[in-house]
Parts: structure tokens; C-alpha cells; sequence
């Protein structure tokens, strides 16, 4: 019999919504019926945890037995019974469901430090964190570290921050240390906004304690009493997690007025987002915790000499302080062995899009894309590579001839993109680049906060002529202008928000100009994505008259009896594909 | 009214930049913000209603008209967006006959938004029908939804 069963259910956002919270319940029902050994149900513990990253195989579940761990895929509420019966109490592994090979190929290039606790701590467990050294770098620097010390560690250690800009980490905390006052206060950015990028919310959703005890250590570096987690109301059960882990804390004297006894005073509270991408801007964000419009201002004076209420004040990005405690304990010589020499340590990126294993992965700076792509990626989807967007609505495009490119921050700044937050969007022929470099001005002059005009007007009318060019209308001369309006914008924006908005029409035009000057010159969309561009018919030959096309068409634009040839009516059809997608004989013709 | 809105004053009246806290209360209160709350609100703590409606006009998330009975977001993220979120959208405002300029239905079950991201990009394209996460979504299992969720509201 064995001594320790222990099941980890994934449950992060992605868990719960391929069924997590029915897998849960299916194993304790399943483990308290009446035909399993009382000394097993005795020695089985049961876990969320947070996600492990490969959300696409989602339900995940590992089943550690006596410390050897089985890892199931896609698993459903019906599946457990077996599992329990045939693996828990009969010590047979369900080996048609565990894990292929893919899996093991997505995390092997992998190289996981923020991520290391992520999937193995139960997030709603302290002593779960404790048990595998948590808290330990919170001891070690308050009970054998001065403020400059500790400092010096994270400088030395490289990081740099993880939330867009990668300023380096230590330089800013030595900055706050520096500055006069006798209030300081230390922000913890949680406020992703940048479409494409979940690793923030899946770092609070896996491990919270790791960024409370990254922000202790930099509250105490840089002698702030007081933090705040400013977080996206968007990401509910993020929230909900850190609500509880701060509770522990405090209860455990992590914080409060004497942590462990070491008469460090520091407490945090959490602040919700109300819906403002650009909060995300540093000032922009304390505007929004004082409770005002979160509208950024000029910098000097910088947050970190006057911030929050006026007082100097340290803001860092999730990713970044939960890096904090790892480098503390295991040291900044450790840490500076991954990555390059500018860029050092991990990255966790977002990789998403028209790859066959999408998810969470973190790894070391400067791997090429194509490590990435192929590797972890397990290659694409079923198309061929075209381009990778990084950095979100402030990055670019890499075209695919440029998939050997070292994927670090300064790598690519020379292409005119960003590793920015971390989101990473693989495309394939049919994304139309135009239409790729509309959707993020679409989002960037939505969430332009109107304060200077430049980003207020520039974004609206690089907007308005990407809407002609993706509807048919553009002009001879419209991909100059677009170059032109995006540098004047580029360089006269006040924050980050209006300074970057253009990169992803500017490094689309770069690496994909032919693409706009077939939508201006020619009328086509050469992907088959922009709609006034694109026709569909049906091919005779092919068709075999099962009425699929005529049942999806939701304009009725589909005519034909059973078994008989149908045709698209051209006048009432809205090009919305749904034909095109339904057909299973490739009879439909996109053109 | 007067009874849950001197509740939420007395959770923020002495914290600095309340603001949005109050007005966050306010909406989880009543499900949007109706002005007669604004205006008593802004009496009772002293700050002016410009401040209020300034804030809350600001912010995606703020609400000043009444909103469905069930909420359905549609992801709009990149991921979503290359996986066909737009036609998840313009279905589902053409099955509920949302008119354009509008996104709640004229009989105040459905609410249809959009948000910029949710962070589920490996399980797109991502719909929230009242809270609850759907992955992978297709029209087809959109309408399945809707279905039930019209039946269950007797409509």
C-alpha cells in the first residue's frame, strides 16, 4: 500500500474552465467510495495548483505516489474513477492518458525559475510554499541583511524589469533607498493589460506568496512600510488567491508591524483596476490608486524620487518581484548564469496563436525563436510561419525569414520590436498583416487616455487610414504617411502608451510592405482576411449539396436543394466565412 | 438606497484617494452606477459629482445605465482575434438583435462586452458567459448557451 498519494489538480484560469472544479470533485467522490483501501484514502491528500503553463492540455493532474509522479492529460470528470481504481489503489498507471512525448518536449528546452513553484505549491496553502522553501529569502534578509546588501544582490544579479521598459531592478530600488523621506512606498504593477500576455495573472493564480515576499525584500531595501497590488478587477480568481495569501501572511507574521520579530514594520493592500490599459503607465497607475483618472503625467520628476501622494515610491512589474526570493536564496551569480550579458536571467512568455503547444513557458534570454517555435512550440499549427508579434499593441512584428533571432532585449529592439511583456503571437499566412497592425491601433486609440495630442489625434488618424486601406479605399501615398504620422507620434507622445503605438503599423510596413501596397494598389488581401476585399464562391466540381454551408450562413445567403450544387449570393453575403470554415470537401473558394 | 449607500461611505470615509473604491462598491451594490447614488454620495463625503462622473467615465468598467441580467464578454485579445472573436461577436449580437451603438438587449436579459484580454490565450477563443470561463468557444457552442440561458429566463 502506499504511504503518500497526493493529486494536484490544475486550477488556474484555464483549468477551471476545461472542468477543473468537477475533476476535484470527482476524486474525492471517487476516493471516499466504499471500494477503496481506508489506508489509502487516509494517506491521499488533495491540491489545487496553479497552472503549469500548457493550458491547452488542460485538465492536467499529477498523481504523485510514494514521491513518483504520473502526469494525466485532458482529463474529465468521468475519467477519474478509473484512475483512482486502477492507478491510486491498484498501482497501475492509466498509461493511454498520462502525458505523450509533446509534453515533455514543452517543458525540456524550458528553463523554470518564476515558474519553478508554479503547478507544484497549492496557492491557497502557505505552509504548501513554506514546505518548499518559501519565506526562507524573507529570513535571510531581514535577520543577516542590510538594506545595501541586499541591493547590491539584486543588482548584481542583473535582472532587469519584467514589465516592458527592463530597467534594471536594483538601480531603481537604490534610487528609492536614496531619496529623503520619511514615507516611502513600494507598487507591485499587476495590472496586465497587453493583450496576449497571462503570465502576471498565472504567477498570482500559482504562487501569490512569491511576489509578497518579493515585495517585503524591496520594501525593506528600500525602506517602505507600505505596498500596494494594483491588480485588473479582470482576473477575478488572481485576486481572490493574493486576498488569501496576504491573509496567511499576516497571520504567520510575514506582515504586519513585527515581522518574525525582527521589528520590520510592512503591510500591503490590494487596489482593483477599474478598466484602463494605460494604468499599466507607471504614473498613470498612482493617478488611479489616489483615485483619480489614470492619466499619466511627465517625467521628471520620476515615481521613484515623487510617486504615490507625493512620496518616493517603487513600482515593479509581477514577474519581477516574484524572480526576488530566488535570487536571494540561491544568489545573483546563480541567477546571472542564464541569459546574455545585457539580459540576464529567465523570461516567462505568453506563447500563443497558430502553434501546436500553446501555454506559459519561461525561458532563458537570448534562446532564438525558432527554439521556441519549434521546440516548445512543438512547430505550427498547420500553416507555415509568418511572423511572430511580441511586446503586444507597443511591439512588432518579426517577420519568419528572422526566426534564428536571439530573443533578448536588445535582439529585438535592432528589429523594431519588443520582448515587452512578455506576449508572443505566432502567425501564419492567413493573418493578414494590415489587419494584425489595425486590431492593436484599434486597441491602443481606444485606451488612449486623450491627454496629449499627439497620442489623442496621431493614433486616431493612423486609425483611420488603416480602416481605408483594410476596406479598399486607400491612396497612392497612404504607407508614407502611416511612416511619417507613426515617427512624429513616436517621438512627441508623453508616456509609453502613445510613444510605442505605432510600432506595430511601423514594423509591419518594415518587413511587410508589399502586403499594404496589394490592399492599396491591387484591392486585395493577399491572406484572405479583410472583407471588402475578398469573395467567396462555391466550386461546382466539389460541391456535393450537404446544405452545412446553408445552415451556418447567418445572412441566408446560401441557396440550393439537398444533393444539388449551391450557390453564395453575392449581394446578401457578409463575407463572414463560416462557409468557407464548415465545407468538408474544400468546395468554398476564398479570393 | 440611502441605507446601503451610508454602508459603503462608512467602509471609506477616512481612506485617501476613495474615489474609485467608492464608486467600485456602489456598482457591486446595484449593478451600475445610477446618478441619485452619486449625487448622495458626493454630499456626504464632500467631493464633487464632476469628480465622480470624471472617474467613472474614465474607466472601462463603470457603468451608468442598468445592465442584463446576463453578462456575456467576448475576449478581443490577440489570440482571441486571430482565432475569430469577431465572429463570436457579431453573432451573438445579431442572435439577441442588439442594435448597433447598444450592447444590452431591449429586453435587459443580455448584455454582450468586449474586453481587451483575459489572460486564457491558450484556450482561445475565450467567451465569459455571468463569470464563468468558456475556451475554445465556436459559434455553434455559443448559441447552445444562449439557448439555455433564455430558457432558464423563461424568455
Amino acid at each position: 500500500m502506499p504511504e503518500s498519494v497526493e493529486i494536484k489538480v490544475c486550477m488556474g484560469t484555464g483549468g477551471i474552465a476545461a472542468g477543473g472544479s468537477e475533476v476535484m470533485k470527482a476524486f474525492s467522490e471517487a476516493l471516499s467510495s466504499a471500494g477503496i483501501d481506508a489506508s489509502v484514502q487516509e494517506n491521499c491528500s488533495m491540491h489545487n495548483v496553479g497552472c503549469r503553463g500548457f493550458c491547452a492540455r488542460d485538465v492536467l493532474v499529477d498523481v504523485v505516489i510514494d514521491g513518483d509522479k504520473t502526469t494525466y492529460q485532458y482529463i474529465k470528470p468521468d475519467m477519474v474513477e478509473r484512475i483512482v481504481t486502477e492507478h491510486i489503489a491498484g498501482g497501475r498507471p492509466v498509461e493511454e492518458w498520462t502525458v505523450t512525448e509533446e509534453y515533455h518536449n514543452f517543458h525540456e528546452k524550458q528553463v523554470k525559475v518564476v515558474l519553478s513553484d508554479c503547478g507544484e505549491v497549492d496557492p491557497e496553502d502557505i505552509d504548501s510554499y513554506i514546505a518548499r522553501g518559501g519565506y526562507r529569502a524573507t529570513e535571510k534578509v531581514l535577520r543577516g541583511m542590510t538594506p545595501e546588501e541586499t541591493i547590491n544582490v539584486i543588482k548584481d544579479s542583473g535582472i532587469r524589469g519584467r514589465g516592458g521598459a527592463g530597467f534594471p531592478t536594483g538601480v531603481k530600488w537604490e534610487f528609492a533607498r536614496k531619496a529623503e523621506s520619511g514615507q516611502k512606498y513600494i507598487i507591485c504593477n499587476a495590472d496586465e493589460g497587453d493583450p496576449g500576455a497571462f503570465m502576471d495573472r498565472s504567477i498570482i493564480e500559482g504562487n501569490p506568496h512569491a511576489v509578497i515576499e518579493g515585495m517585503i525584500i524591496g520594501a525593506y531595501s528600500i525602506g517602505a512600510d507600505r505596498g500596494y497590488v494594483y491588480i485588473r478587477a479582470e482576473y477575478p480568481l488572481a485576486v481572490e488567491r493574493l486576498r488569501l495569501a496576504l491573509g496567511q501572511a499576516r497571520e504567520r507574521k510575514y506582515l504586519g508591524s513585527d515581522i518574525m520579530g525582527t521589528g520590520f514594520e510592512f503591510d500591503i493592500k490590494i487596489k482593483l483596476g477599474a478598466g484602463a490599459f494605460v494604468c499599466g503607465e507607471e504614473t498613470a497607475l498612482i493617478a488611479s490608486i489616489e483615485g483619480q483618472r489614470g492619466m499619466p503625467r511627465a517625467k521628471p520628476p520620476f515615481p521613484v524620487q515623487k510617486g504615490l501622494w507625493g512620496k518616493p515610491t517603487v513600482i515593479n512589474n509581477v514577474e519581477t518581484l516574484a524572480n526576488i526570493p530566488y535570487i536571494i536564496s540561491r544568489g545573483a551569480d546563480w541567477f546571472a548564469s542564464f541569459g546574455t550579458e545585457k539580459s540576464r536571467g529567465t523570461k516567462v512568455f505568453a506563447l500563443t496563436g497558430k502553434v501546436k503547444n500553446t501555454g506559459l513557458i519561461e525561458v532563458p534570454m537570448g534562446i532564438s525563436l525558432r527554439d521556441i517555435i519549434y521546440d516548445i512550440g512543438g512547430g505550427m499549427e498547420g500553416g507555415n510561419l509568418k511572423a511572430v508579434q511580441t511586446g503586444g499593441p507597443s511591439g512588432g512584428c518579426i517577420p519568419g525569414s528572422m526566426v534564428d533571432i536571439n530573443v533578448d532585449f536588445e535582439s529585438l529592439a535592432e528589429v523594431g520590436s519588443i520582448i515587452g511583456s512578455g506576449g508572443m503571437v505566432v502567425l501564419d499566412e492567413t493573418d493578414c498583416m494590415v489587419n494584425i497592425a489595425k486590431f492593436f491601433l484599434e486597441f491602443t486609440q481606444r485606451e488612449s487616455c486623450g491627454k496629449c495630442t499627439p497620442c489623442r489625434i496621431g493614433t486616431k488618424r493612423l486609425l483611420e487610414i488603416l480602416d481605408r486601406i483594410t476596406a479598399g479605399r486607400g491612396r497612392p501615398g497612404d504607407i508614407e504617411l502611416l511612416e511619417e504620422l507613426g515617427s512624429d507620434i513616436k517621438a512627441s507622445s508623453l508616456c509609453g502608451l502613445g510613444q510605442t503605438a505605432p510600432n506595430p503599423v511601423l514594423s509591419t510596413i518594415k518587413y511587410f510592405r508589399d502586403e499594404y501596397e496589394a490592399h492599396i494598389h491591387d484591392k486585395k488581401c493577399p491572406a484572405g482576411v479583410c472583407k471588402n476585399l475578398l469573395s467567396y464562391e462555391i466550386l461546382e466540381e466539389f460541391c456535393k449539396g450537404c446544405t452545412m454551408c446553408a445552415r451556418v450562413c447567418p445572412a441566408s445567403a446560401i441557396t440550393g436543394e439537398k444533393k444539388q450544387v449551391h450557390r453564395i449570393v453575392q449581394e446578401i453575403c457578409i463575407k463572414c466565412g463560416a462557409c468557407y470554415e464548415t465545407c468538408k470537401f474544400n468546395a468554398i473558394k476564398k479570393g | 438606497m440611502e441605507r446601503e449607500l451610508e454602508r459603503i461611505i462608512q467602509v471609506y470615509h477616512d481612506s485617501e484617494g476613495n474615489v474609485i473604491s467608492l464608486l467600485q462598491d456602489i456598482q457591486a451594490e446595484f449593478g451600475y452606477i445610477p446618478q441619485e447614488a452619486v449625487a448622495y454620495v458626493s454630499e456626504r463625503v464632500g467631493i464633487p459629482q464632476s469628480a465622480f462622473f470624471g472617474v467613472a467615465t474614465f474607466y472601462s468598467q463603470f457603468y451608468l445605465k442598468p445592465r442584463g441580467k446576463n453578462i456575456i464578454t467576448a475576449c478581443c485579445g490577440t489570440a482571441c482575434h486571430v482565432k475569430g472573436s469577431d465572429r463570436l461577436i457579431n453573432s451573438l449580437r445579431k442572435e439577441l438583435g442588439i442594435p448597433e451603438g447598444e450592447d444590452t438587449s431591449e429586453d435587459g436579459l443580455f448584455t454582450v462586452e468586449d474586453v481587451a484580454c483575459v489572460g486564457a490565450c491558450s484556450i482561445a477563443p475565450v467567451v465569459i458567459i455571468n463569470r464563468e470561463v468558456h475556451g475554445k468557444v465556436s459559434p455553434d457552442k455559443l448559441m447552445k448557451e444562449i439557448k439555455r440561458l433564455k430558457r432558464e429566463s423563461g424568455a
